[in-house]
Parts: C-alpha cells; sequence; structure tokens
C-alpha cells in the first residue's frame, strides 16, 4: 500500500461563505476514516476536494504522492467513489450498472457476479434501479464503487435516509471494505456510525475540523460522567445519592439516574445491595464530544 | 473503446427502455403522417358534384369522347324538382345546378365555397364554348393541352413526408439530448463519470451515436410507412438524405445541449426544447408549405436549421433534384452545430 491521503489547508468559500475553512488531515493507508459533523457542516465539499472533483481555492491534496485534481488515469484507477446521491444510469438493471461501470475502467465482466454477490443482491441483479429499495440502492452504488477494487475508498453519506434496521445491515458491508487493506473516507451525520466504523474521526462543523482522534480517544478526552439507571424503587434517590455525593440523581417514573464521575464505586455499592435491576450504563459518545465542543444541540 | 461501448449501450437501453420518450421521438410524429397522409389523399380527386333539372342539350348530347372527359370532373344526378335541387346548393350538398331555357344554360352555385363555385363555372364555360364550336361545323383552330411539371407520382404525401420527418428527427435529437444532459447532472452520474477514467469526449461520442440510431429508426420507420401505406415515391438522389440527416441530427443534438445546460431541470430543458422546435417547425414549413406565406415570415424561416434539412430533404427525397442540391443544407446545418455547441460548451457544468 501507499503513502495514504494527505489534505493540507483545504478551502473553499462560496462568495463570503467559508464552506470550507483551512482543513488539513491525514490518512494513513489501511486506514477507516470518519468526517462527522452536521448537514452543511463542509463535509461534502471537504471530500470532493480529496477526490479531485472540486478545485479548492487555496490547499493541496495528494494521493499517494499524486494529485487527484489532474485527473490523471493511472490515479483515478485506483479511486472508488460512491456519490451523495444514488447515480446510476437510466433504466439499467443492477447487473447492467455493474457492467457499465466495470466497463469503464476495463474491468472483467466475471467481476459483476462477484461483486452482486458480496452485496447481496444476487437475487435483485435483474431488477432495474428504479425499483430498488433505499438500501438495496446504497449497495449496488457500494458495489459500483469497488467494482474496480480501488485502493482508495470514498464514500459520502452511505447511510442517509435509510431506516435504522437497513443502516445497520450496511455496516456489516462497510466494515468489511478495509479488511484488504483499503484506505476509506466516510462522511456522516450519524455519530454512532462514525463510532462503530472509523478508526479515526475528524468532527467538522462550520467549515473546521474541531477535533481530530479515535472514537474512543475522543469520548475519553472529555471526561464525561457516567449515567449509572435502575428500575424505579430499587433505590431511593437519598440511598442513591449517598453512593456519590458529587454526582446527581434524578428519580421518575421510568427509572432512577445517577449521573457520576466514580462509576466504579456507585456500581459496587448497587450490587452489594442487590439493586441492580434494569441496569443501564451509558458512557459518553461522540454526541457528548461534538455538545462539548460546539456547546450547542447536535442538529442533524 | 469498451468504455465509449457500454456508455452508448447504456443510453440506447435508457432511452428505448422510456415508453414516453419512444412515444414522442417515434409514434406521435406516425400519428401526423397517417393524419396528413389520410387527409390529403382525397383532396386530389374532389369532383364537383351537380344537379341536372330536365334536358340540358349540351350534356345530353355530347360526344361520347367529351363525356367520357367530364365524367373526371363532374358527377351529374337528375333531378324534376327545382326548388329541392336549389335548397340543396344553398345547404352544401350539391355543388350546383343545372338547367336549359332555350339556348341558354343556367349554372346556378352558391358562393359559399368559392373554389367549386369557380371550377363550375369554368368547366360549363369550356362545355358551352366547345358545343359552340361544334354547332358552327368547323374544326378548332386553336387546341389547349395542359400539363403537370412534375411526374404524375406527385401527390400530397411527397410534400409532407420530408418536412415531417424533418420535424421528428428534430424533436428526437433535441429531447434526447437535453433530457439526457439535465437527468445525469440531476442524479450525479456527470461527476460519478468524470471520476471514471475516461475521455469526456466518449461521452459525448456516444450520446452522438444513440441519437443517430434514433434518428435512423426514425426514418426507416417513416419513408416505410410512407411508401406502403400512403404511396410515397423516393426519387433519384434520395440516397442524400443520409448525410443531410446526419447533419441535422448533430444540429439539433447541439440545441439540445444548449437547453440542458440552460436548464436546471428536466421538465424545464423539456419545455426549453418545445418552445424552440414547435414554432421552429411550423416557420420551417414542416406541416404545411410556407409559399403563401408573408415575405418576412419566409426570411425568419431561412435563419432556422429545420427549414434547411426540410428542403435539402424535399429536394432530394422527392423533387429529383441531383445530390448537389444536399450540400449546402449540410453545409449550414454543420455550421449551426459548430456555432451551438461552442456556446453550451461554456454553458456547460458537471453538476448543480
Amino acid at each position: 500500500m501507499g503513502a495514504g491521503i494527505q489534505a493540507d489547508g483545504l478551502t473553499m468559500t462560496y462568495g463570503d461563505l467559508k464552506a470550507v475553512d483551512n482543513v488539513s488531515f491525514e490518512v494513513r493507508a489501511g486506514e477507516f476514516f470518519g468526517l462527522l459533523g452536521p448537514n452543511g457542516a463542509g463535509k461534502t465539499t471537504a471530500l470532493e476536494m480529496v477526490e479531485g472533483l472540486r478545485k479548492p481555492k487555496s490547499g493541496t491534496v495528494r494521493i499517494d504522492g499524486m494529485d487527484p485534481g489532474q485527473r490523471k488515469p493511472e490515479l483515478m484507477r485506483r479511486l472508488g467513489v460512491q456519490l451523495q446521491a444514488a447515480s446510476f444510469f437510466e433504466r439499467l438493471t443492477a447487473r447492467e450498472q455493474l457492467d457499465s461501470f466495470g466497463a469503464l475502467y476495463g474491468v472483467a465482466p466475471g467481476r459483476t457476479d462477484e461483486m452482486l454477490e458480496h452485496v447481496g443482491l444476487v437475487d435483485k441483479a435483474d431488477i432495474r434501479t428504479e425499483d430498488l429499495s433505499g438500501g438495496q440502492k446504497q449497495r449496488l452504488s457500494i458495489a459500483c464503487a469497488l467494482i474496480h477494487d480501488p485502493d482508495f475508498v470514498f464514500l459520502d453519506e452511505p447511510t442517509a435516509a435509510l431506516d435504522p434496521q437497513a443502516r445497520r445491515n450496511l455496516w456489516d458491508l462497510l466494515r468489511s471494505l478495509n479488511d484488504s487493506g483499503r484506505t476509506v473516507i466516510l462522511t456522516t451525520h450519524y455519530m454512532d456510525e462514525a463510532e462503530a466504523l472509523c478508526d479515526r474521526v475528524a468532527i467538522i462543523d462550520a467549515g473546521k475540523i474541531l477535533e481530530m482522534d479515535s472514537p474512543a480517544a475522543l469520548v475519553r478526552g472529555l471526561d464525561a460522567p457516567v449515567r449509572i439507571s435502575v428500575a424505579p424503587g430499587m433505590l431511593t434517590a437519598e440511598q442513591a445519592q449517598a453512593f456519590d455525593p458529587e454526582g446527581t440523581v434524578s428519580d421518575s417514573e421510568a427509572e432512577l439516574t445517577i449521573t457520576t464521575r466514580e462509576p466504579a464505586k456507585v456500581l459496587s455499592a448497587m450490587a452489594d445491595r442487590g439493586a441492580l435491576d434494569g441496569l443501564s450504563v451509558k458512557g459518553g459518545s461522540l454526541e457528548d464530544v461534538f455538545l462539548h465542543l460546539t456547546g450547542r444541540e447536535y442538529r442533524a | 473503446m469498451r468504455a465509449f461501448k457500454s456508455l452508448s449501450v447504456a443510453m440506447a437501453k435508457g432511452f428505448f427502455r422510456d415508453k414516453m420518450s419512444v412515444f414522442f421521438a417515434i409514434l406521435f410524429p406516425l400519428m401526423f403522417l397517417v393524419l396528413f397522409g389520410g387527409l390529403l389523399a382525397d383532396m386530389g380527386t374532389s369532383k364537383s358534384e351537380i344537379i341536372q333539372v330536365g334536358p340540358v342539350a349540351v350534356l345530353d348530347q355530347a360526344p361520347p369522347v367529351a363525356r367520357e372527359a367530364l365524367k373526371d370532373a363532374l358527377t351529374v344526378k337528375k333531378s324534376d324538382d327545382e326548388t329541392a335541387a336549389l335548397r340543396k346548393v344553398r345547404k352544401g350538398d350539391a355543388d350546383a345546378v343545372v338547367k336549359q331555357s332555350g339556348d341558354d344554360v343556367l349554372v346556378y352555385y352558391s358562393q359559399a365555397d368559392a373554389v367549386k363555385a369557380a371550377m363550375v363555372q369554368g368547366t360549363f364555360q369550356g362545355i358551352v364554348q366547345s358545343a359552340n364550336i361544334g354547332a358552327t361545323g368547323q374544326p378548332p383552330k386553336f387546341a389547349l393541352n395542359a400539363e403537370q411539371v412534375e411526374d404524375d407520382s406527385l401527390t400530397a404525401i411527397q410534400f409532407v413526408t420530408p418536412g415531417l420527418l424533418g420535424w421528428a428527427i428534430a424533436m428526437g435529437a433535441t429531447f434526447g439530448a437535453a433530457s439526457n444532459l439535465v437527468s445525469w447532472r440531476t442524479n450525479g452520474l456527470l461527476r460519478r463519470l468524470r471520476l471514471a477514467p475516461i475521455n469526456t469526449s466518449s461521452v459525448v461520442l456516444a450520446r452522438v451515436v444513440v441519437s443517430l440510431t434514433i434518428a435512423a429508426v426514425q426514418s426507416i420507420i417513416f419513408v416505410a410507412l410512407g411508401m406502403l401505406f400512403f404511396g410515397l415515391k423516393l426519387t433519384g438522389s434520395w440516397p442524400m438524405m443520409i448525410p443531410l440527416l446526419f447533419a441535422g441530427t448533430l444540429a439539433f443534438m447541439a440545441i439540445g445541449l444548449l437547453a440542458g445546460s440552460v436548464a436546471r431541470t428536466e421538465e424545464g430543458a423539456i419545455g426549453l426544447a418545445n418552445f424552440v422546435i414547435l414554432p421552429m417547425a411550423f416557420l420551417s414549413g414542416s406541416f404545411f408549405p410556407l409559399d403563401g406565406a408573408p415575405k418576412w415570415l419566409q426570411a425568419v424561416g431561412n435563419v432556422l436549421p429545420l427549414k434547411h434539412l426540410n428542403d435539402g430533404m424535399l429536394d432530394t427525397m422527392v423533387r429529383g433534384d441531383g445530390p448537389a442540391a444536399a450540400l449546402i443544407p449540410i453545409v449550414i446545418l454543420l455550421g449551426f452545430t459548430v456555432v451551438l455547441t461552442a456556446i453550451s460548451a461554456r454553458l456547460f457544468r458537471w453538476d448543480d
């Protein structure tokens, strides 16, 4: 594998609006990298500059040392791109779409069956794309991006507009993307998605990268309190408060929750009393990180 | 090469699988051909229908040769009821009533149909004149021989087919290019193709090939239907219609690309294409000849590509002109292609 992707000082302006403002990041070869942020944060524009679709106002991109803006065929053959909208030829079947994209990259026709198998669309091979479900379309568009076995894969909001179940199904496919050493960049506005899939995440808002690290490190760095809940009636609010005088307790009809920075102490005290029915423990999440970084509610 | 072939196949499938596109490019213009072909077929043989009241010597005692000739121009019915016969003329059920009183032949006609009225008067003028000459016993000194300049095959369908075919080609090429460009731009496929290791020219060339294929299908169906059902006969240099249609398709593709570059939505592009093509079809004589139109209107027609396509096809397909008649229209059409393509290349966008 090559030297990965370097984006350096990428900036894009539309009139007075700075859509992307001096964004720099590096993606190591074989890494699964996420650009996480709300809609309109500038993720897609940043990704398009990395792909070479959009020429940055300033800044440079190198993929394996090459500038994607020059559209050199030897580099383009190594890039697999799935665009935000499902960009298909009209009125072709799933198989025909794969055959067409394969021909553009000079891929042997046998590859189509392999890809249909890989994304689980064998029984939909002869269905026209217009008649596929949202999840199936996304699978097919990922298959089209992978048809030529690229080294670098760019996914722009692959799970947008999917129902939760279809989203989870797609995750399994996405996780397998960099099994074979591929480098993947994904944009998403789902916190859980970035946490589940990415080795490293850049949190981006209003065109700027706010923080960049592995999801676990980001959450750890936040040092957020843990929320421990049990079924109502197991403990009184006073008893709970006694476990950790620093924590905050809220008692409702549905559950009793202690928010604490000393979860180990609280949990062992609760276990001693046998008061663990309906237990749930929630640590900090990327959502908390985002809230902490921007000081405002996350608007997906 | 494989990329170009696969793009062409994908575009062609996209077109032929869309029933609406196929209908508007092929069946819709054909409907007009059938309509015009059917309408105009009867008009050449319209006879005057007259009612004869009582004996009329010039008709009853006409020599057999003259009687045969009259049969081609007149259908004569006999009646004894003059009032009823006149009422029929007034209502338009008959063209004239003829009767004889003494040596005068009386013809009653209605001015409601001026052409028929003139025809009936002319015919009887002739009948009475020749009867007069016959009465003198002298052989006629002058004879009139009228002959059509075109050969007998020149029926209305000959004039209608090239114009309607020109319109069909114009619609097919313009709409195809416009909607293809807009739909691929809005669904992101253009951007996706831009990230594939292919040249922009393979995408454009694929569209050219598909448009030419559609034009060929339109032409074959048109000409075949015209020949089989409506008596269309092609004249000597008809193969020149092939380069003509080739150049015409390119010119209208360029118009379609321009419409597709300007419009934001597919509906907008189709509307814009319609806005250009339909008036152009009227001004270029696709539906009816413009010989009777005011001079300024004809001048407007001369700056439209469809006019030149129609003229070239008329000259070579049915008027029997030599192959050279197609050259100037082809040059003009290619000129339109170059200029319009250059403009749309400036307006072209990969995405919205």
